[in-house]
C-alpha cells in the first residue's frame, strides 16, 4: 500500500515534470487505447467489488462501465484500477486513471485546489457510525472517549474531528491506509466505533462475520455528495462522463431501460428521439456517435437498474433510494435534460 | 600528489583549447552548466504544468488549519492546528521511534553479535538462528506479525490484564502511571544536567589518573550515583514535587496517566528485532576482525575473559563495527516509514499521507518529507563520523 502510494506520489511527480498537458486529449488517448481507465474503490462491496473471477461489479463500476458504453459502444472495454482513499487523487492527477468513480465526495478543496472537475453528484450520502450492539451505545453523542477507526486521506476524517470538536467530547482517532485495514482493526476490538460513509458502513457491514451484530447510529454528521470526477482542464472528456451519467438518470425519469430500449426507439416522445440519437446529433456534440446513450441503456441500464442491482433494498447493502430517488418522485436526483 | 611541472607548464605555442589544464575545466562547466540547466528544467516544466491543470503550489498551505486528529503527539496539537505543527508531530513521532529503537538495537545487537561467537553451542546456535531467521523475512510482514500478535492478545479495556493496579495492558495500548510536576519540580532537571557534567568531569580525570598511575577508579558507580543520586536528592530537597496520574477505567476505557499506543509498541518492536539481526552479524565481524593474538597477549597478561573483552577486543572492533553501524542506524530510521501499514502516525503517514491528501499538494509534500529524512540522516552520520574519529586508533 505505502509502495503503491509512492510510486503513485513518484508517477505524479513526473507526470508533472515531463507530461504535457493533456487538455482535449483524453478522449483521443482513450480511444487510441482502446479502454477506460477507471479509478475505483479497492473492494467495497455493492459499489466495486471484484468476485473471485477478477469480474467487477458494483454502482461505481456501473459508472464506468457507461462511459465506455458511451465511447465504444462496449462497457466491457474498462480496465479498473484500484486506488486506496489516499492515492486516488494522485492517480488521477497524474493521468494513471481518465476518471475517477470511486464513492469521493465533492468538496470545495478538491473540485478548486486539487485541480479536479466533479461532473454530478451519482449518490447522496452522509457520514455516519457503526458500533457493536453490545456496547449498548443508541445515540453518536453518547461516544465520549471512544477510539474511533477510520481511513486516511478521506473527508470522514475531517467530520469525525469536527464532529467531536463541535460537541466538546474527547476521543481517539486511529487511521488506517485500506479500507480493510479499518474494517479489521474494528473487529478486532482496536476501536470502539467504525465511520465511514454510511453506504460505505452498509457494504463494509456486510464484510463481517455476523452483519447483525453491528449497528449503524441514527446521526448523520456531514454533507457527503459522492460522484465522478475528471482532472480539470479537458472540458470535453469532462462532458462525456457528465453526460453518460445524466443519460442513466434521465433514462429512469422516461421509463428507459435495458429491457425495452429497443422498443422505445419507435417512441413517439421526442425526449427519448433525442436521447436515443434518433433526433439531433448530440452524440457529435461530445465528440461521440450518435449511438452512445442508447449504448450506455443497453449495456448497462439506467439508474434505477444500476441502484437495485447493486446496492437496493434486495441486496446485502439494502439501501433504500431514499434522497437518491427521482426528483419526480420526492428525491434529490435530478438531471438536465438532453437538447 | 607530485605535480610535473613539465607536463603543466603550458608551452608557449599551445592553444588554449589545446591545454589540457584548461580543457579539464572547462567540460566541468559544460557539465555543471547541463545539471543545472536540466534542474531548471524540471522546476520550471513542474511549475508550468501544475499552474496549467489547476493544482495549487507553493507552501503557503503548512499555517492553515489541519482539520485531523493524531492519535500520538508529543507537542500539543489538535484539529485546531496547523499542517506544519502536524508535519512537527509526525517528525517527532518518527524521530522517537528511531531514538528508541536505536539504543534497544544497539543493546540486543551486541548481545545477540556476542552470543553468535560464544564458546556454549547451544547459545551460538540460538544466535545464529535468530539471525538467519529474523533478516530474511522481510520487515514490512514482520511489522505486521506482532501488530497482529499484540491485537489479537491482548483483551477489551474492560477485561484489561493489571499489573498491581498502575499498568494496564489491553488491546488499546499500555496504560501505566503520569508523573504531573508541580512548582519547584525545575530543580530535578537542573540537577539531572550537573549529574551528567560532573561524571564526564571525574571519567576524564580518572582516565588521565589511570594512564598516569595506573589506578583504577569505580567510574561506573560514580557517574551512575551523580546522575541519578543528585535528582533525587532534588526532589526530596524540594520536598517531591509532583504527583501521579493514574489511568483509570472510565466508560470506554481507561484515561489518565500515559499511553503506548500498540502501534507504538509494534512497529519499535520489529524495528528493534530485526536491526539487532544486522548490528549482531556487524559486531560478530567486527570481534573477528580483531586478531587472536591479541586475547592471548591479554590472557598471558593475566586478564580474565571479561576485562579481555571489554578492554581489549571491543575497544579494537569497535573500530570495524561503527561505519555500518552508522548504516543500520540509517535503516533502522528511514524503515520506521513502515509505520503507514499498521496506522502510527509517523511522519510519513501523517504529511506525506494525510496532509498530502487533504491539501493536494503533493510535490510540495514529498519534498518536504524527503528533505526532513536527508537532514535526520546528514544529522545521524555526522554525529557517527565523528564518534568514529574519537574512536580510531591513535597513534602513540
Ligand atoms: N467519501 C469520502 C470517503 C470515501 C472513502 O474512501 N470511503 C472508504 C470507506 S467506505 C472506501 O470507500 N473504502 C473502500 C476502499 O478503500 O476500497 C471521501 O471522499 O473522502
Amino acid at each position: 500500500m505505502k509502495k503503491i502510494s509512492v510510486i503513485a506520489a513518484g508517477a505524479a511527480l513526473i507526470a508533472f515534470v515531463a507530461g504535457e498537458a493533456q487538455a482535449q486529449a483524453t478522449l483521443d488517448a482513450v480511444k487510441k487505447r482502446g479502454q477506460v481507465i477507471c479509478g475505483v474503490s479497492q473492494s467495497l462491496p455493492g459499489f466495486a467489488n471484484p468476485d473471485a473471477q477478477g469480474n467487477w461489479a458494483g454502482f461505481d463500476v456501473d459508472m464506468c462501465r457507461a462511459v465506455a458504453a458511451a465511447v465504444f459502444g462496449d462497457a466491457k472495454r474498462v480496465k479498473f484500477v484500484p486506488t486506496t482513499a489516499k492515492e486516488r487523487f494522485t492517480a488521477l492527477q497524474s493521468g494513471e486513471v481518465d476518471f475517477l468513480a470511486r464513492n469521493t465526495t465533492w468538496t470545495m478543496s478538491r473540485d478548486t485546489q486539487l485541480g479536479f472537475d466533479f461532473v454530478g453528484i451519482n449518490f447522496y450520502d452522509g457520514q455516519g457510525f457503526m458500533v457493536t450492539k453490545k456496547l449498548g451505545v443508541k445515540s453518536a453523542l453518547e461516544l465520549k472517549g471512544a477510539t474511533v477507526c477510520t481511513q486516511t486521506g478521506t473527508t470522514t476524517e475531517q467530520n469525525l474531528a469536527d464532529f467531536f470538536r463541535a460537541n466538546k467530547m474527547e476521543y481517539k482517532v486511529v487511521a488506517f491506509e485500506k479500507n480493510d485495514e479499518v474494517l479489521a482493526a474494528y473487529d478486532s476490538g482496536r476501536c470502539d466505533v467504525f465511520t465511514t460513509d454510511r453506504s460505505g458502513l452498509a457494504a463494509d457491514r456486510t464484510k463481517l462475520k455476523n452483519p447483525n451484530d453491528h449497528v449503524i447510529l441514527p446521526e448523520v454528521i456531514s454533507k457527503e455528495p459522492l460522484g465522478p470526477l475528471v482532472r480539470h482542464g479537458d472540458n470535453n472528456w469532462g462532458d462525456i462522463v457528465r453526460w453518460a451519467f445524466f443519460v442513466m438518470l434521465n433514462a429512469e425519469e422516461l421509463g428507459v431501460d435495458s429491457k425495452n430500449v429497443d422498443e422505445m426507439k419507435k417512441s413517439a416522445n421526442p425526449e427519448i428521439k433525442r436521447m436515443l440519437g434518433i433526433e439531433g446529433d448530440f452524440g457529435k456534440m461530445v465528440g461521440l456517435d450518435n449511438n452512445w446513450a442508447y449504448n450506455v441503456i443497453k449495456l448497462v441500464g439506467n439508474y434505477a437498474e444500476s441502484y437495485d442491482r447493486n446496492v437496493g433494498p434486495n441486496t446485502p447493502i439494502a439501501l433504500s433510494r431514499g434522497v437518491n430517488a427521482l426528483w419526480t418522485k420526492g428525491g434529490l436526483q435530478y438531471a438536465p435534460p438532453i437538447r | 600528489m607530485a605535480v610535473d611541472v613539465r607536463e603543466t607548464a603550458r608551452a608557449p605555442d599551445t592553444p588554449i583549447w589545446l591545454d589540457s589544464r584548461y580543457r579539464a575545466i572547462f567540460f566541468q562547466v559544460v557539465l555543471l552548466v547541463i545539471v543545472l540547466g536540466f534542474g531548471a528544467y524540471i522546476f520550471h516544466n513542474t511549475y508550468a504544468n501544475l499552474e496549467r491543470r489547476g493544482i495549487a503550489s507553493g507552501f503557503g498551505f503548512l499555517g492553515s488549519t489541519a482539520g485531523f486528529d493524531i492519535i500520538m503527539h508529543l507537542v500539543p496539537y489538535s484539529a485546531a492546528s496547523s499542517f506544519g505543527q502536524a508535519l512537527l508531530v509526525g517528525l517527532l513521532n518518527t524521530l522517537v521511534v528511531a531514538g528508541i529503537g536505536i539504543v534497544f538495537a544497539t543493546m540486543l545487537g551486541f548481545v545477540i553479535g556476542v552470543a553468535r561467537l560464544s564458546r556454549n553451542w547451544l547459545i551460538a546456535r540460538l544466535a545464529a538462528v535468530y539471525i538467519e531467521g529474523i533478516r530474511n523475512i522481510p520487515l514490512l510482514l514482520q511489522i505486521i506479525f506482532w501488530y497482529q500478535v499484540l491485537g489479537k492478545s491482548t483483551p477489551g479495556p474492560r477485561q484489561s490484564i493489571g499489573i498491581l493496579g498502575l499498568f494496564f495492558i489491553n488491546n488499546r495500548g499500555l496504560y501505566m502511571p503520569a508523573p504531573v510536576f508541580q512548582e519547584g519540580f525545575w530543580l530535578a532537571p537542573v540537577a539531572l544536567a550537573i549529574g551528567i557534567v560532573a561524571s564526564i568531569v571525574v571519567f576524564r580525570w580518572a582516565r588521565a589518573r589511570q594512564v598516569a598511575t595506573g589506578q583504577q577508579f569505580p567510574i561506573l558507580w560514580t557517574s551512575l550515583g551523580l546522575t541519578f543520586g543528585l535528582p533525587l536528592l532534588a526532589l526530596i530537597v524540594m520536598g517531591m514535587p509532583f504527583h501521579w496520574d493514574y489511568p483509570e477505567l472510565q466508560g470506554f476505557n481507561f484515561s489518565g496517566g500515559m499511553v503506548l499506543i500498540p502501534e507504538f509498541i509494534s512497529l519499535t518492536f520489529a524495528l528493534v528485532v530485526y536491526t539487532a539481526a544486522f548490528i549482531g552479524e556487524t559486531v560478530r565481524a567486527g570481534i573477528m576482525a580483531v586478531s587472536h593474538g591479541q586475547t592471548e597477549a591479554a590472557y598471558a597478561l593475566g586478564l580474565r575473559p571479561g576485562p579481555t573483552l571489554r578492554l581489549v577486543i571491543i575497544p579494537q572492533a569497535m573500530r570495524v563495527i561503527i561505519p555500518p553501524m552508522t548504516s543500520q542506524y540509517l535503516n533502522l530510521t528511514k524503515n520506521s516509514s513502515l509505520a503507514t501499514a499498521i496506522a502510527y502516525p509517523d511522519l510519513v503517514a501523517v504529511f506525506a499521507g494525510t496532509v498530502l491528501n487533504q491539501t493536494g499538494q503533493a510535490v510540495e509534500c514529498i519534498a518536504i518529507t524527503m528533505a526532513v529524512y536527508l537532514t535526520t540522516s546528514l544529522t545521524t552520520s555526522v554525529f557517527m563520523n565523528w564518534f568514529n574519529t574519537k574512536m580510531a586508533l591513535r597513534e602513540r
